[in-house]
């Protein structure tokens, strides 16, 4: 029965009301689910918001999850696109320690990694990058050594790939591939973001 | 003709059409409006002394009668007040819809007087609830309110006005169509694969038990749930909020599971081999250690609530939806059988229970409360409305009076909140008023609340009540008695002579200290037009078996010891 935890995203429709977040929110706490991320914004329908929440839980639990969110009036729809083939991205900005001998040095790990530099100041830059978590992690680990003076990171959201609706039967589903290193077809093949 | 209404008047126009005819309130500065607006509609208000008890009233209204409760409250202090009543009908899936006043839509947020952050503090005890501050948006949000409370799998809904949305006027367009919510989807119904799993397991059982809890009344299946029972030959354990879903004189209906079900019932489950867990959600007080639960049995469960399957019994196969319906699609795959060597084998677990039966004990002067509640059910014939409150008279009364209909006996099950019977009881005799009506309440619990006998006088409301009175908090002094070292603390309790008490309501009271004075006392109180209070002054450490106690295996329990010893401990002390 000791199933295994790992991080499950699911992406949720609700109603754009007013305390939907706040519900949503408190469902987690109150069945004392625990939230790595939550981020929510608009949808490609004017009156419904879309989340994308990861959590570490194992299957069980992520099956409750779902249902327990199915119990709030003003959720739409959910789907946990774990297992399905899927575009996970995070957005982060990195505000980094300069000097004039580090500039370079530092500005160079950004192309490498393609990111952007979005603010430079004598004494410091702002570094914008967009990819999965590992992909920030492996970022931040070579910024570390300058001195990082502030991190902000959007949390995941998440896609299906194709042109698949987001409903994804179990039968579908992809056993035990973890999508988010599967994902690089984006990134320069040469380059190793792993930490 | 002008359509055009206050929001107030809204509030009852919208009540009415919704069938409305009995609401629970007290009034206050941000609800007025509405209470000014009430005189004009036919609406019946009883005004109680506690919001609990509203709450309560409304909760014991829906569980009577299956329609939704109402009870209505101002802000701050008025709506808080409900929280218990809300979280008891949250917790036992009972469909009632708390109005409450907010403070002007302006004012909100500034710390007002009387403000509270209603929604905020009901959030997690509410199945949903409305903010409504503009008045064109009340009449369609009670109507979607009624309709989320009673749909689905039950429970409480608040709506809270603002006292200008109240004020403001606006032209009443009454949509009576079906409510359209995008994300509410109530009528779930399993796959036809899912059944025949569900068929086949059952087809091949040797020792199977249907489980019936709440939902087989909720969804009013009982008639179905006995035609599967009887043509499977299937018996039958109901949980506490399951009795009266399943006729206890039935014989393949075996009774109360869980933490003080009979004992073969307890040995039925663990020796199983299929469990079918109709409308009932594994709560720990009817299944002991999980890790030790029925681990012969496969396990059936068929919910409305997809979020009670595997939360605390990993099942076999889940079935989503309405029972009645699930039992419609599943019943043909379903064959018959007689199980007689499981039905014998439970006849036989049985066994010692006669010599065990309290029932059994000579009148040695003593007073048990088995004995009355035992009389009561033997007086009425089985055909009350009993309401009880928590603890050990709760436990009793599911011992020992026996229903056999639906909704005749309500309890606060999953809160278990003292202080629920006396207002439950009022909103049950409101529901029905042709029904004779008992309370079943400890000396605890009932003064909780006794304050709504005044409620009771002013409506002129017949019920009798019952207090089992032995000086302790009961139940936690059996707890003490059995896991503390009877180091009875905070338990020994003081109460006020309630005959006289309830005398000063101006209703009637008695007080009974022998089993002989039993059977008149009650015979009185029957045919007496007035509420009676009956003080029972019964054995003050007599306990309740059998216990699992916390955390056991479900078949450990600790037994009533044989007779002859309980006389001489009794007369020991």
């Amino acid at each position: 029965m000791t199933s295994k935890r790992k991080r499950h995203t699911f992406v949720v429709y609700v109603e754009d009301k007013p305390g939907v977040l706040n519900r949503v929110a408190s469902l987690f706490r109150r069945r004392a689910f625990n939230i790595d991320s939550l981020t929510v914004g608009h949808s490609e329908t004017t009156s419904e918001s879309r989340m994308t929440i990861v959590v570490e839980s194992d299957v069980g639990d992520a099956r409750r999850i779902e249902a327990n969110l199915y119990k709030l009036v003003n959720v739409v729809r959910v789907h946990d696109i774990t297992h399905a083939p899927s575009i996970f991205r995070e957005l982060a900005m990195v505000k980094v320690t300069t000097t004039i001998e580090t500039r370079t040095q530092i500005m160079q790990l950004v192309d490498v990694f393609r990111a952007r530099v979005v603010d430079v100041a004598p004494d410091s830059l702002v570094i914008e990058t967009t990819g999965t978590e590992e992909k920030i992690e492996g970022l931040l680990e070579v910024l570390q050594p300058y001195g990082i003076l502030e991190l902000v990171r959007t949390g995941r959201v998440g896609m299906l790939r194709g042109k698949q609706g987001i409903a994804v039967e179990p039968s579908d589903r992809v056993e035990d591939e973890d999508p988010a290193l599967d994902d690089t077809d984006t990134e320069d093949p040469n380059v190793s973001y792993s930490v | 003709m002008s359509n055009v209404r206050t929001g107030a008047q809204i509030i009852w126009e919208t009540l009415v059409r919704e069938g409305v005819k009995t609401v629970f309130g007290y009034p206050g500065g941000a609800i007025l409006p509405a209470y000014d607006a009430m005189l004009d509609y036919p609406v019946r208000h009883v005004l109680v002394r506690h919001e609990q008890g509203a709450t309560h009233m409304a909760d014991g209204y829906a569980r009577a009668s299956g329609e939704i409760g109402v009870a209505v409250a101002t802000s701050g202090p008025g709506a808080t007040n409900m929280v218990t009543g809300i979280a008891t009908a949250m917790l036992d899936s009972s469909p009632i819809l708390c109005i409450t006043g907010q403070v002007g839509s302006r004012l909100i947020g500034s710390d007002a007087f009387q403000e509270t952050d209603v929604t905020g503090v009901t959030l997690p005890i509410t199945k949903h609830n409305y903010l409504v501050s503009n008045v064109d948006e009340i009449a369609s949000t009670i109507h979607e309110a009624i309709y989320v409370a009673c749909s689905g799998r039950p429970g409480p809904v608040l709506v809270d006005i603002t006292k200008d949305a109240q004020q403001a006027s606006t032209e009443l367009e009454w949509d009576s169509s079906d409510v359209k919510l995008p994300g509410y989807a109530p009528d779930l119904r399993a796959s036809q694969a899912e059944y025949q799993r569900a068929a086949d397991l059952i087809n091949r059982a040797k020792r199977p038990v249907i489980f019936a809890g709440h939902g087989v009344m909720l969804s009013g299946a009982m008639r179905q749930v006995l035609d599967l029972a009887e043509r499977a030959n299937i018996p039958i354990a109901m949980t506490l909020l399951g009795i009266g879903g399943v006729p206890a004189e039935h014989p393949l209906n075996m009774g109360m599971m869980g933490m003080h079900g009979e004992a073969w019932v307890n040995e039925a489950i663990q020796e199983a081999d299929l469990l079918l867990a109709f409308g009932m959600r594994f709560d720990d007080r009817v299944t002991g250690n999980l890790k030790t639960y029925a681990l012969n049995a496969r396990k059936i469960h068929v919910d409305i609530d997809p979020a009670e399957f595997n939360k605390n019994v990993k099942v076999d196969v889940a079935l989503a939806g309405d029972l009645s319906m699930v039992l419609a699609d599943l019943s043909p795959f379903v064959e018959s059988g007689d199980r007689a060597a499981w039905l014998n084998t439970i006849n036989d677990m049985k066994g010692d229970v006669a010599v065990r039966d309290i029932q059994n004990l000579p009148d040695n002067g003593h007073l048990y409360a088995a004995h009355v509640i035992h009389d009561i059910w033997r007086m009425t014939n089985g055909k009350a409305i009993v309401v009880t409150d928590v603890g050990q008279h709760q436990m009793w009364e599911a011992q020992y009076y026996r229903h056999n209909e639906p909704r005749t006996l309500i309890t606060s099950g999953g809160l278990g909140t003292m202080g629920f019977a006396l207002p439950a009881a009022i909103g049950a005799k409101l529901a029905n008023p042709d029904a004779e009506v008992w309370v079943v309440a400890g000396d605890g619990g009932f003064q909780m609340t006794m304050a709504e006998l005044a409620t009771i006088a002013q409506e002129n409301i017949k019920i009798n009540i019952a207090v089992i009175n032995n000086g302790y908090l009961g139940m936690v002094r059996q707890w003490q008695e059995f896991f503390y070292e009877r180091r009875y603390a905070a338990t020994p309790l003081l109460s006020p002579d309630f005959a006289k008490l309830a005398e000063c309501f101006g209703l009637s009271g008695a007080t009974i200290n022998t089993r002989v004075e039993v059977e008149p006392a009650i015979n009185k109180a029957r045919s007496d037009e007035r509420t009676v209070v009956m003080d029972f002054h019964v054995e003050q450490e007599d306990t309740v078996y059998p216990m699992v106690p916390a955390g056991a295996a479900l078949n450990k329990m600790i037994r009533r010891p044989s007779l002859a010893p309980i006389v001489e401990t009794a007369e020991d002390e």
